[in-house]
């Protein structure tokens, strides 16, 4: 037990500042403890969103020391004993108080993403795939949705004005994950991440991956083989007249 | 949102209104809207981030694709076992008989369940279930059944604006709390709350609510439940006149993780054991041998050989006893750890490592890989974890029909952790993702019937002043901080209404709530109306208080020991009491003062059809020879 000096930023839409806070640190504790413990024991008020506090909800997505983290999955041995830590809200999206900011961009981008098409010749009960198959979508599915790519990813983080275009790597697994699912009914889910999702403004800087806390390969794994495959199918003629023609035969 | 609208109240209607957005939520949302409904889905936190997320195993369902000798025979015969015989018979059949669809369903909303080697959805073993026969996604189901929904519904949304429906036929309202429930003439009329961005009320008219709040497991401070899970909705149908059952049987997951301190809580799932992870004491000892029931011991293998051919070769073999039920198992630990034989820091060992390939392990459980790693330090394909109980689960919630949901109060619905009755005395594992979607469906249409079938209700203005007065009280208390009394509230649970109960306790529980009432309404709020998380609390401890005070004085009332629900002082079950329900209600004063009023009710009796899946010899170990010699005419032969 030892006690250790934080800098929370406190404020709201309107303009905030850092509030100083000295707290008793146990072993194994990790960031969101000491956020309880500054709620419980010195400021009520302070606001932070949390829910499972144990890295599955995506809730309490911060930046600590100006990296993007979840608060329940940062430990506090991390960070050197006399060092102060900072805690900062996302800087991508607006704040709403103190630590939680609206990240409502987010749910209007899946808003626009067409849903799973399922099968018109299968009923329920009637699906059959093979879990090597599968499992190249699973791995998208594991996303907990704490938007911390969103949040990172430098197209959108100081650039209000790509918003609107930009659907971001949070979207672009979901894309990946239905475009690799073996019995979507759609078959044009990377044209549409070109054209209506904004794929062609990520440049590869691979930062979304570097803070994915499930270790989703968003990069590797769903933006680059859709970036190669919208460009293979539109600018190599054969590619493009073979998948055609293979699709049609499936 | 500016300062001076605060105070204005944000008025709503829809045909059906759905307050809570986990599993049961979601699907009652989803089967409203295709009856053709408008829906508000109320949501405390934001959307997807209900504890459902936090399910890992699987979702219990009969479809046979492992070993097709299931049925929904067998998995009725489970459940009824898993509850000890006091579930509410008919919501277990309809459950083991639609759970099957009920996934198939999902995979056509694009879940993408792990896979047998012939392209089904695998099924896995777990405690208390004759077959494997959980479908799951890895050890993170839970995850991919929200995230499914909440895709179905914004495909519905989707299918709305195409369709050129206007855009609130089915909206979601995050972050935003339900503190009043509004009735008239013994109907509800609608609910009010708050939503926690600005602060800002906002009232809602509906003929028809379909509660789906979750549990109560934030009122004990070891458990695996978030900030959310305080008991609103048990405590809402009370105050609007509903009944609530079963409130004495509490869940104990038995391996929750145990350290370092602030984790301690924290889900281990049960696919641990179920893909081969053993329980040890500190002296190495494979402890579940020794604690394996009277009522269990056909099913379970007595010996380390049997249990461990059980994986390879089930038909021949009895299953390892570390699968029993969860009320057994969580007992068995709490025993060897008040005997002496518990690890450093109060659990017992969780072992997979010496047993299972470490390639295995990560494949099967990453979650659980990650989740030791990061937070404890711990390799779990290199050592063994420690873990001891953790509160999980209510069993007990509002009482509902069992085909319609309905509660007594007329429009007012429940499905999933909030309602009562379907686990009996004990929820088995993978019952509750299974539980929430069969009866979200079924809340979901007949509350969408019941609102073809009424008037629009009005609210009225004095009704809504009257809530947010109360809303707003916290501000005006000079009492005590929202946290300090959530300690003191989860202490005197923890302490004395726990794992292992005593009716001196229990007493003595209750004399502490008591005490504790006064000063939770005198709780006071700090700071403004945005979010504000001390505000949050104080409202919501009312309802903790509530559901406290029914558990402990029905666990008062419970003299036998049965499935989450053990009296050191009354050890055994009891037939007779197995034929009682303990039915809380809520008695308000003249003067507003609200009291919990408990009474006895029969347990309905099971069908002639029904027992007959049991043989007599199974059921003379829960029954009084009148019941089940009356209705079955000699030994039922089935068995397969």
């Amino acid at each position: 037990m030892s006690e250790r000096n934080f800098r929370v930023w406190r404020g709201d839409a309107d303009g905030g500042d850092f509030a100083e806070f000295d707290v008793e640190v146990n072993e194994g504790e990790v960031i969101l403890d000491v956020v309880h413990r500054i709620q419980a024991e010195q400021a009520p008020d302070l606001a932070v969103r949390w829910n499972c506090k144990a890295g599955k909800c995506g809730s309490c997505s911060a930046e600590v020391n100006g990296m993007p983290r979840l608060m329940c999955m940062t430990r506090m041995n991390l960070f050197a004993e006399d060092e102060t830590v900072t805690i900062t809200p996302l800087r991508t999206f607006p704040v709403v108080r103190d630590l939680v900011t609206d990240v409502s961009f987010n749910y209007e981008k899946a808003r626009q993403m067409p849903a799973f098409a399922p099968p018109e010749d299968l009923k329920p009960g009637e699906y059959r795939m093979q879990q090597v198959d599968v499992e190249r979508s699973q791995e998208f599915r594991k996303c907990i949705e704490c938007f911390l790519c969103q949040n990172t990813c430098h197209v959108v983080r100081d650039h209000e004005e790509n918003k609107p275009p930009f659907a971001g790597p949070r979207l672009f697994i979901r894309a990946a994950e239905l475009d690799m699912h073996p019995l979507d009914a759609r078959s044009d889910r990377r044209e549409q991440a070109q054209d209506d999702q904004g794929l062609g403004y990520c440049n590869i800087t691979k930062c979304c991956t570097e803070v994915c806390p499930e270790h989703i390969k968003i990069t590797d794994n769903a933006i680059i083989p859709m970036k190669e495959r919208v460009a293979g199918d539109r600018y190599d003629p054969l590619v493009w007249l073979g998948r055609k023609i293979f699709r049609r035969a499936d | 949102m500016s300062d001076n609208d605060i105070n204005e109240v944000e008025h709503l209607a829809c045909d059906v209104l759905v307050i809570g957005a986990g599993g049961a939520g979601l699907r009652a949302a989803v089967e409203a809207r295709l009856a053709g409904k408008s829906v508000i889905v109320i949501s405390k936190s934001l959307f997807g981030k209900a504890h459902t997320v936090m399910a890992e195993g699987g979702a219990a369902a009969a479809m046979g694709n492992v070993n097709a000798n299931d049925n929904w025979q067998v998995h009725f015969r489970d459940t009824m076992r898993g509850g000890k015989f006091l579930n509410n018979y008919r919501m277990a059949e309809l459950h083991a008989q639609e759970a099957p669809d009920r996934i198939w369903e999902l995979e056509t909303y694009g879940a993408l369940f792990d896979r047998t080697a012939d392209g089904k959805i695998s099924q896995r073993n777990f405690g208390g279930h004759e077959y494997p026969r959980l479908a799951h996604v890895g050890d993170r189901t839970g995850l991919e059944l929200i995230r499914t929904l909440q895709q179905k519904l914004v495909s519905l949304q989707q299918d709305d604006e195409a369709a050129g429906e206007a855009e609130d036929k089915l909206q979601v309202i995050d972050e935003t709390t339900i503190t009043e429930l509004f009735t008239g003439g013994g109907a509800v009329k609608g609910a009010f709350g708050y939503r926690r961005g600005t602060g800002r009320f906002i009232a809602i008219a509906a003929p028809a609510v379909v509660l789906a709040t979750g549990g109560i497991g934030r009122s004990f401070k070891v458990t695996s439940n978030s900030w959310e899970y305080t008991g609103d909705g048990h405590a809402l149908a009370l105050r609007a006149g509903a009944k609530l059952i079963n409130m004495e049987f509490i869940q104990f997951h038995p391996t929750g993780m145990v350290w370092p301190p602030s984790v301690r809580g924290i889900l281990v799932t049960e696919s641990v054991r179920g893909d081969g992870g053993v329980l040890k004491n500190s002296e190495g000892r494979r402890f579940m041998f020794d604690y394996i029931p009277e009522v269990f011991k056909a099913q379970y293998a007595d010996n380390p050989e049997e249990a461990d051919r059980w994986y390879t070769d089930p038909d021949r073999n009895r299953r390892p006893p570390e699968l029993l039920p969860r009320d057994e198992v969580a007992r068995a630990i709490n025993s060897e750890v008040k005997a002496g034989r518990g690890t450093e820091h109060g659990g017992v060992y969780l072992d997979i490592a010496s047993r299972r390939d470490p390639e295995t392990i990560r494949k099967k459980l990453p979650s659980m890989y990650h989740q030791f790693k990061e937070l404890a330090d711990v390799d779990i394909t290199a050592e063994p974890m420690e873990v001891g109980p953790t509160c999980h689960y209510i069993m007990g919630g509002i009482e509902v029909d069992a085909d319609t949901t309905a509660s007594a109060v007329t429009g007012l619905f429940a499905a999933g952790e909030v309602s009562g009755g379907m686990h009996g005395s004990n929820r088995l594992g993978g019952n509750s993702l299974s539980d929430l979607l069969v009866f979200g469906k079924r809340a979901g249409e007949y509350a969408a019937a019941h609102a073809s079938a009424s008037e629009s209700p009005k609210l009225t203005e004095a009704e809504i002043a009257a809530a947010a007065e109360e809303a707003l009280r916290p501000f005006g208390n000079d009492g005590e901080n929202p946290f300090a009394l959530q300690n003191a509230m989860q202490a005197v649970n923890g302490r004395l209404v726990g794992i292992i109960r005593r009716a001196g306790e229990l007493e003595e529980a209750l004399t502490e709530l008591a005490m504790l009432k006064e000063r939770i309404a005198n709780v006071s709020a700090s700071g403004g109306r945005a979010y504000n998380p001390g505000w949050h609390l104080a409202l919501d401890l009312r309802n903790m208080y509530v559901c406290s005070v029914a558990t402990a004085m029905a666990a008062l009332e419970r003299d036998e020991s049965r499935g989450g629900h053990t009296r050191e002082d009354a050890p055994g079950m009891d037939p007779q009491w197995r034929k009682v329900n303990l039915v809380a209600s809520l008695d308000r004063a003249a003067d507003g003062t609200e009291a919990v009023r408990l009474e006895r009710q029969p347990v309905p009796a099971m069908t002639p059809e029904l027992l007959g899946l049991f043989e007599q010899t199974e059921l003379s170990k829960y029954m009084t020879p009148e019941e089940y010699r009356s209705s079955t005419t000699g030994p039922s032969s089935e068995e397969s």
